[in-house]
């Protein structure tokens, strides 16, 4: 601070060029004005240390995720700039990986924030993860449209490009409005009941996002038109995903009362539930929609003959 | 004070009593703007015929096709961006890829602006998704090259639709499935030359997904294109 106040006796005469200099909106001036933009030194450090520098310089906001909700960002980049959001795309390939296959095999002793975010929550991960599921889904769901109606003669394949738009509207909300709803309760929770854990809502939307992961390949075993393979897979997806979430969310209700803890819990894990059955029943429905017109039909092939024995009704 | 006045007043003119002992050589060198050339070129491209204009613009459009034709790490695609070719090349793409809306039974196949936007869009998302990480490639070079490496794909498009034309069977959809894949990769391989240069070394996987995803979708759309016949 005294070499601040030499600083400004020294060059007092160019005042006006100096306003002009720090208005111009440079990162070193600013860092020597602008007391809140000391933290742009640990922007800078953080590539090389992720995390211990970055808690050390930032003491009043590390520990407590409130204030950083509630300060609304971390640093003082302000939120229309690239730099804003650049941070959050902060990450390298092998920890993407590692985010990766923790989300794919929960363990009831990791949490997976703790384990694998560590306060660097990413947005590069839940939206390119959400972005191959919106494809897969749509491709999939194509491929097993056209293998169950493969002995038609009178089927004629069409590429449905309206479906990739709703499974687009479907797993985007859900993996972006479902955290923010969430992180609204237990933020409006914290208030009433002192929790140990909390989450950022970034933090919140990893999760949602990394354990979406686990439907990319369960998608793709669901071209197999086989009513089994089928629920086996969304079964163990469902579990996996659920127990993920369920793993990372039980630190941060549990101190509460215990009707709101189970109703926390059974919405998360309903929520889930409705989307992997929803996706399945509107993309991969074509079992049951097919049976109708082929009900008649004499022809040989396998697959009536199974439309057959799924004819329950 | 009265000699401080004097020696203030006439400060320059006592100057021209100082003798030097010789001639201080005064080396360096004058330049005249006489005529301006530069400024003489870029006004003669007004003058000149609206021929060479397009065809100086064809040519490098086509140097740009040749460079990802055969993808090596030169800078020109870089430096030189335009847009022409992108624009050529997904038009082209978009036309031949709209489904016929005769049949208003169900969704056919993409329509015009469905492709049209799916392309740029998905470049767009590319790009930023690019600079995010830090790369070091400017918006409109990044999509200029995506732009330019679609044209592997487009050649697989006219392919595809030759082969359909002799008949939809299982043989014509092998023949387009391995065009398509071969087409596939060699755009991915082709864009990927040129951006993951631009990368931090950690990263380059995480920049190179995306394009994939990318070309896999177009190709995608290639692949299962009928015609409504």
């Amino acid at each position: 601070m005294a070499a601040n106040s030499d600083f400004l006796l020294t060059f007092q005469e160019f005042d006006s060029s100096e306003s002009h200099l720090g208005g111009n909106g440079d990162a070193t001036t600013i860092s020597i004005e602008d007391t809140g933009a000391g933290s742009h030194k640990p922007q800078k450090q953080r590539r090389s240390a992720p995390v211990t520098s970055f808690e050390e310089d930032n003491d009043p906001l590390a520990n407590d995720d409130k204030t950083e909700l509630l300060s609304g960002q971390k640093r003082s980049a302000p939120f229309w700039t690239f730099e804003y959001y650049q941070r959050f795309f902060d990450v390298e390939t092998h920890q993407v990986r590692e985010r990766i296959l923790g989300s794919l095999l929960p363990w009831p002793g990791k949490n997976f924030v703790h384990l694998y975010i560590r306060n660097n929550p990413d947005l590069y991960g839940p939206f390119w993860i959400c972005a191959t599921l919106v494809f897969v889904i749509a491709i999939c769901g194509n491929i097993s449209d056209f293998l169950v109606h493969l002995g038609q003669p009178q089927y004629k394949y069409v590429p449905e490009f309206r479906k990739v738009t709703i499974a687009a509207t479907a797993i985007y909300s859900y993996a972006w409005l479902v955290p923010l709803a969430l992180w609204g309760l237990l933020v409006w929770r914290n208030s009433k009941v002192m929790n140990t854990v909390s989450y950022s809502f970034l933090e919140m939307v990893c999760v949602y996002g990394y354990s979406l992961a686990v439907y990319i390949p369960a998608v793709v075993l669901w071209i197999i038109p086989h009513e089994a393979v089928r629920w086996f897979s969304i079964v163990v997806a469902l579990c996996l995903s659920g127990s993920v979430l369920v793993l990372t969310f039980w630190p941060a209700v549990r101190d509460d009362r215990p009707r709101v803890v189970i109703a926390i819990m059974t919405a998360i894990v309903a929520l889930h539930i409705l989307l992997a059955f929803g996706c399945k029943a509107y993309f991969f429905s074509t079992l049951e929609a097919v049976v109708e017109p082929s009900h008649n039909g004499t022809k040989s092939s396998p697959t009536t003959g199974m439309h057959r024995t799924n004819t329950m009704s | 004070m009265a000699e401080v006045d004097e020696l203030s007043k006439p400060m320059f003119a006592g100057l021209s009593d100082v003798s030097i002992s010789g001639d201080i050589p005064v080396e360096g060198e004058i330049n005249v703007p006489v005529g301006t050339p530069s400024h003489d070129d870029e006004y003669s491209t007004l003058d000149e015929p609206v021929k060479d204009t397009i065809l100086r613009d064809l040519k490098a459009v086509g140097k740009k096709f040749v460079h990802v034709m055969y993808p090596k790490k030169s800078s020109t695609l870089l430096r030189d961006w335009d847009l022409w070719g992108p624009l050529l090349l997904c038009v082209t793409l978009a036309l031949m890829l709209q489904g016929g809306s005769v049949d208003s039974k169900e969704d056919g196949g993409p329509q015009f602006a469905e492709v049209f936007v799916i392309i740029w869009f998905g470049s767009v998302i590319i790009t930023l998704n690019s600079k995010l990480l830090g790369g070091t490639i400017s918006f409109f070079q990044s999509l200029c090259v995506l732009g330019y490496c679609i044209m592997p794909l487009t050649v697989a498009m006219v392919v595809c639709r030759l082969v359909l034309l002799g008949g939809s069977g299982m043989v014509s959809f092998i023949v387009r499935l391995i065009v398509v894949t071969a087409s596939f990769s060699w755009s991915t391989f082709a864009s990927t030359a040129f951006l993951a240069d631009s990368q931090p070394s950690n990263r380059k996987a995480l920049v190179v997904y995306p394009v994939f995803l990318f070309y896999f979708v177009i190709g995608w759309m290639i692949l299962t294109f009928s015609p409504s016949a």
